[in-house]
């Protein structure tokens, strides 16, 4: 269909969006790289313009061999994990409900969609202090108002309260996509299918998850892509304490705390493939999604 | 530019009106604490005085450490001031990132810093950050409580009696919690606390071969000694409590005691925030009876990046801002509760500020924290809550946060000290101590 | 709507809707109250629902510390010029993928994803050492590029998914009239992806808005957004439960208010298109 001359002029309008990011990726992954390889803390007064010593693979060794890093990636993933599962399945409900006839549809969507706007900052620093505050917050309230032990969310729940956290932000997101995909949905099938006595379980199962799958695999590429590299949500509540440091979090401790660029960066090599993997096995699934 | 504004300082030198030809504007990095805030609110002071005015960045503790330390080891040159502590002071120093503060002027009166802070301010007798305001820590307690409970407190306490004392305070029917200490993670927060601490029990991070001591009884003891008070009569949650939650705590009646910052006495004795604000007695931190004493030395100092353009400008600012005037000016506006404490003799030995409850017990405080032996064994290193080393602060944040675990409930004493053990060795050797 | 519906089950999905709903929105609501309320209310036990004596000193307190238009007018500045830039790049290269598509024009959208994955923080010193070098340090026209590269490839999908949607017989049409590929571009494309266009500029405005990592570290006066000015309030010292609200209110406020005017645009922007 297309032409020789329409194809040449396609790569050159593709070139400029290409080529940016090809440096923004390769730039900075060259210099992780480089960096990777070489004894490089500041604090010691390295910099690049002395020159810096090659240490080989030392930092690629030690940043596997410390206690915290497989504890890392277990953490990233559960929190990913977490917050994708939390947000699929409240997202279904949520959109089924909203997808009701009902009175004020229009402004319950946008109460439900409010979240999204939120600075990440801004609702780590409310949930933590304002909420989850053992003693003035207002859970440990609620919970005294029941008579029950207030709970000390950030440290004996620090994991399941970041997931929260997180997902209250990415939960709008889920919600409309699926929202949208279910509005889409043939309701003389589902009549037909109503007629026929299907239960509603049965109904769901057959009619409406399937209608959905495309939706759901949208959600969850982009989250992954969001939730890989958060960030402020852990940096403000926990500060990586009792158990919630991602492999993101390692690497800035090593890099920002420790001072120790050479390590960072080899965790940031080692984040790199992670992301990568992740991506693979995203682009799986939803490569045959994406294409139907 | 430098050039040009020395050239028209020297012409103008007579001309009243030099300071309007020679305006510079300067970035200061800040950190968002309450006496900052007050400077921020005086700045038109500066300006007025001097023609330059000043753009801030003020910023959450955590963040600015991290903003300022990525801009002074890259030279970055985004800000002519920074607000460090007597941590980064000599690193930084020695690395030749900081511009002396040798050439201030003879009414500034550098003699009248206090020893103690100029001290860990500087590097190789050098001087390079002046103290705006200086801390020890001590001990604030209920006086109705302590008599309530028949006791009294000594001017200079053990940690048996203060246990004993915390138990006797604590009604946690009535929510009253004998003691409240730090338990946050970070170095700077429970880190910090716990090892001011560790050192009266005769601890010490490193030996003089920079080997982790962590496997060592007195770390055991002192660890095991804070959480059994703790869990005896500390606030539920401690683990999370840094500063300014043991603070409110404090302010709102939940404590009978608290060991921290000296600058805290201000903040509890302002009737304004704290319902026990008359209520309050103070004393020195704890010891053992080893010959060291569990209270530590701190400054938040302002700095002078090497590669700022605005020198002159920036050396202006500080004298202003840590002198003996500004000190006047924040008492004539809020009263001398409020001046900045700790930096300069002078201001204990001020009639108006004697009459400062807390005065005196700050001053004791400060000169009795020794920054060059901190610990009942010999150390490599200096600093009392801290180790002068760029490694510092990345290894404790690791090792409070296995402590904070260990508050938490979520792993054991044993378990924590191995690891923080292991971490410790680990990050030195990749610094290439050993 | 073909279904019959009682009255009785409007009234239950209604109510159930907006309990969720409220229960959602509820921590906003709550910030927004509590920077109403004084230090002491906002501490209040048991909570101050809605009686309790209502101040504006927060906000007085908190413009009085940092000029919070300086900061406000950054964020747009940002948020709005790094979409638009991002947007002109844009919108060639994700024609060019939905109209002339080849083999690789998948892997090539999955390797712009992939881009997003990296870890900001390790390369923090990398992108300092240049911003240093470019002089772009603490200015705005430094976050303006770095925020565009980092959302470019979300608005090449974005846009590329709304393209494909247009039917590949209009375009037919008009190159038989003969219309060069500008004109193609100009009259025929742009009026008809023009709300896909739209949706993408929302999201991406927010997703700059909120960006915390970059805005906060390579500015310093000058350049720094409402992120910044967020960084400074919770505060290490006394009560600040309120004046952190009047400070969150007023971070997030534009954003809210935006998002809301134009919540037709931006819920067919987040469905990127590709759900039907």
């Amino acid at each position: 269909m297309a032409t020789q001359h329409s194809r040449s002029a396609a790569r050159l309008m593709m070139a400029p969006a290409v080529i940016l990011l090809l440096g923004w990726m390769l730039v900075p992954l060259t210099m992780t790289l480089y960096f990777s390889f070489k004894k490089y803390l500041p604090l010691r007064g390295d910099s690049l313009a002395n020159g810096l010593e090659w240490v080989g693979f030392e930092n690629y060794v030690r940043f596997v061999s410390s206690s915290s890093f497989w504890p890392s990636i277990q953490t990233t993933l559960i929190i990913v994990g977490g917050v994708l599962f939390i947000t699929v399945i409240l997202g279904i409900l949520l959109a089924i409900l909203l997808d009701q006839p009902m009175w004020g549809q229009g402004v319950v969507r946008i109460l439900v969609i409010a979240p999204f706007f939120v600075m990440p900052t801004v609702s780590a620093l409310v949930w933590k202090n304002i909420f989850m505050d053992p003693v003035n917050g207002l859970l440990a309230h609620l919970w005294k108002f029941f008579g029950a032990e207030p709970v000390q969310w950030l440290s004996q729940a620090s994991l399941p309260s970041i997931i929260m956290i997180v997902s209250w932000q990415w939960l709008p997101f889920a919600t409309l996509i699926l929202l949208t995909a279910i509005q889409s949905l043939d309701s003389e099938q589902l009549e037909a299918a109503e007629m026929d006595g299907a239960p509603v379980l049965k109904r769901f199962w057959f009619i409406v998850l399937p209608h959905l799958s495309r939706a759901i695999t949208i959600v969850i590429l982009i989250q992954t892509i969001f939730l890989l590299s958060i960030f402020a949500e852990i940096f403000v509540t926990t500060a990586g304490a009792f158990g919630t440091k991602t492999l993101t979090y390692l690497i800035f401790q090593r890099v920002l705390e420790s001072q120790n660029v050479g390590l960072g960066s080899a965790g940031g090599v080692y984040a790199i493939i992670l992301a990568n993997i992740v991506a693979i096995f995203l682009m799986r699934i939803v490569g045959k999604n994406l294409d139907a | 530019m430098t050039l040009r504004v020395r050239t028209l300082f020297g012409a103008c030198a007579i001309c009243a009106l030099s300071t309007a030809a020679t305006a510079d504007n300067i970035v200061i990095a800040t950190v968002n604490n309450g006496d900052m805030i007050r400077m921020q609110g005086m700045t038109d002071d500066f300006t007025a005085k001097t023609g330059h005015t000043v753009e801030w960045v003020t910023l959450e503790e955590n963040v600015l450490r991290q903003r300022v330390t990525t801009d002074i080891t890259t030279k970055g040159g985004a800000f002519d001031i920074m607000t460090i502590g007597m941590y980064e002071t000599p690193i930084w120093g020695k690395n030749g990132w900081l511009v002396p503060l040798d050439d201030l002027s003879a009414e500034y009166d550098v003699g009248d810093i206090l020893p103690a802070m100029s001290g860990g301010l500087s590097y190789d007798g050098t001087l390079y950050a002046a103290p705006f305001y200086g801390e020890s820590s001590m001990i604030m307690y209920r006086t109705d409580l302590m008599e309530k409970a028949g006791l009294s407190m000594p001017e200079a306490p053990t940690w048996t009696f203060i246990r004993e004392a915390a138990a006797a305070m604590t009604d946690r029917g009535n929510e009253i919690n004998g003691i409240c200490l730090r338990g946050k993670a970070g170095w700077g927060e429970g880190g910090a606390f716990i090892t001011a601490m560790s050192n009266s029990f005769g601890a010490r991070w490193f030996d003089e071969d920079w080997n982790a001591q962590f496997d060592t009884q007195p770390w055991a003891d002192t660890l095991n000694f804070f959480v059994g008070m703790m869990n005896e009569s500390g606030p539920a949650g401690y683990a999370t409590n840094g500063f300014n939650e043991n603070l409110s705590l404090f302010q709102q009646g939940k404590c009978g005691m608290w060991i921290d910052a000296t600058v805290a006495a201000s903040f509890v004795t302002n009737p304004n925030d704290s319902t026990v604000a008359d209520k309050v007695g103070f004393a020195l931190a704890p010891d053992n009876g080893l010959g060291k004493r569990s209270n530590w030395l701190w400054a938040w100092a302002l700095a002078i990046p090497a590669g700022s353009q605005k020198v002159d400008a920036a050396k202006q600012f500080i004298e202003w801002a840590t002198s003996t005037g500004y000190i006047e000016l924040v008492a004539s506006k809020e009263g001398w509760a409020n001046v900045p404490p700790g930096a300069r003799t002078s201001l204990y030995e001020n009639p108006n500020y004697k009459d400062v409850p807390f005065a005196m017990m700050t001053l004791e405080s400060i000169l009795s924290a020794d920054p060059n032996n901190p610990t009942v064994d010999p150390v490599p290193y200096v600093g009392i809550q801290f180790a002068a080393i760029p490694e510092f602060a990345g290894i404790a944040t690791e090792v409070s946060q296995e402590f904070s675990a260990v508050y938490a409930g979520q792993q054991t004493v044993e378990e924590a000290l191995a690891k923080a053990q292991t971490l410790a060795n680990d990050a030195m050797e990749a610094a290439g101590y050993k | 709507m073909a279904r019959s519906v009682t009255s009785q089950r409007k009234t239950i999905n209604t109510v159930a809707a907006w309990t969720v709903g409220l229960l959602i929105f509820f921590p906003i609501l709550w910030t927004i109250l509590t920077s109403f309320k004084t230090e002491a209310d906002a501490i209040a036990s048991p909570p101050k629902f809605l009686f309790f004596a209502w101040t504006l000193e927060n906000y007085a307190i908190v413009q009085e510390r940092s000029d919070y238009m300086r900061f406000l007018w950054n964020s747009v500045i940002i948020a709005g010029g790094s979409t638009l830039l991002g947007i002109i790049i844009a919108v060639p290269a994700a024609w060019s993928m939905a109209f002339v598509p080849s083999k690789r024009t998948k892997d090539i959208l999955m390797w712009m994803l992939s881009t997003k994955m990296l870890p900001a923080v390790g390369v923090l010193y990398p992108i300092y050492l240049m911003f240093i070098k470019l002089g772009l340090l603490d200015t705005r026209i430094g976050l303006v590029i770095v925020l565009m590269l980092i959302n470019l490839p979300i608005i090449v999908w974005m846009l590329y998914t709304y393209f494909k949607e247009i039917p590949g017989e209009i375009l037919e049409a008009a190159r038989m009239d003969g219309a060069g590929l500008r004109e193609e571009i100009l009259y025929v494309l742009t009026p008809m992806a023009l709300p896909g266009i739209a949706s993408t500029v929302l999201l991406n405005v927010i997703l700059a808005w909120n960006e915390a990592f970059w805005t906060l570290n390579l500015t310093a006066a000058k350049a720094a957004p409402l992120t910044a000015f967020i960084a400074s309030y919770s505060s290490p010292e006394g009560l600040f439960y309120a004046k952190l609200s009047a400070a969150s209110t007023m971070a997030i406020a534009p954003i809210l208010i935006l998002g809301w005017f134009s919540q037709k645009q931006l819920v067919r922007g987040l469905t990127f298109g590709a759900v039907k």
